[in-house]
């Protein structure tokens, strides 16, 4: 048996920890999901309406949410990848901590490839 | 574990196990398979959109009016939208649908909770389809500095 340090709560390793962060980023997406549909359907009121609202989404403090919008929309993508890997993939189950890593490592790639840019745009004036 | 004559012999205590035909349907089974289905496919939608709307050009920034009119102004991207809006929604109803099932444990509470999914699902799939069919990328009355260009031309 493995040391319990403080009782019994039970603290699962890469499987339970990616399952925990699946459902926090998938509720997460969710929400925002239902709020940018709003916001995107007053292109249909006016163009100042759609305008007004939108450019608060480019503040630097919604930049910051966007970043972690989309930080969490890269783990979902590639762990979601990693699940149905685990469940069609005959060594899934075998290989899913280390895909688990996989996952994380092209999380930090991805990021690396879309924060410079983004970052730029939100805080690099000329607008 | 080897068998002798010795071993005697015990009838079997039920008759033996025979998988019952399922009553209940297969929609849990539908919905898991769905899951993957749809997750693979928003997997190149949804990174498709990023891109397109926060890397290339000025990201963020470019996005207003008249770049959403540029967008809808091509069935592709209307096509792209709606597949993307549809799958999220579902995919993302079904997910919340599994979590209100895992921690919500009065009849009650899990009625109330799905009940709310279920209804803010209807009017964001439809208000969302609605508004990619009936947009109008040049609306007459609007000042024409906020249109895309190719409303003047």
């Amino acid at each position: 048996m493995p040391n319990a340090p403080a009782g019994t709560l039970y603290r699962g390793r890469e499987g339970m920890w990616s399952w925990v962060a699946h459902r926090v980023t998938g509720v997460s997406i969710f929400f925002f999901l239902l709020v940018h549909v709003l916001d995107t359907a007053l292109v249909r009121v006016s163009p100042e309406a759609y305008n007004a609202v939108i450019g608060t989404y480019q503040t630097p403090i919604m930049g910051l949410g966007e970043a972690g919008l989309v930080a969490a929309i890269v783990f979902h993508a590639f762990n979601g990848l990693r699940i149905a890997l685990v469940d069609f993939w005959s060594k899934g189950p075998q290989y899913h901590r280390v895909m688990l890593w996989v996952v994380l490592g092209l999380l930090v790639v991805t990021m690396a490839g879309f924060l410079p840019r983004h970052l730029m745009n939100v805080f690099g004036g000329g607008h | 574990m080897a068998q002798t004559d010795a071993t005697p012999l015990v009838a079997s205590p039920r008759s033996p196990y025979v998988r019952r035909k399922t009553t209940r349907g297969n929609f849990e089974l539908y919905s898991w398979v769905f899951m993957r289905a749809s997750g693979v496919v928003l997997v190149a939608l949804i990174f498709g959109h990023l891109f397109v709307n926060l890397m290339v050009g000025d990201g963020v920034h470019a996005i207003d009016f008249a770049f959403v009119a540029g967008k809808w102004a091509s069935p592709f991207w209307q096509v792209w939208d709606l597949l993307m809006l549809w799958l999220a929604m579902i995919h993302g109803t079904n997910g919340v649908r599994t979590i209100i099932n895992d921690y919500a444990q009065r009849d009650l509470t899990r009625g109330v909770l799905k009940s709310l999914l279920y209804l803010a699902f209807t009017l964001t799939v439809v208000l969302g389809t609605l508004v990619i069919f009936t947009f109008d990328p040049c609306p007459p009355e609007a000042p024409a500095e906020l249109l895309a260009s190719f409303c003047t031309a």
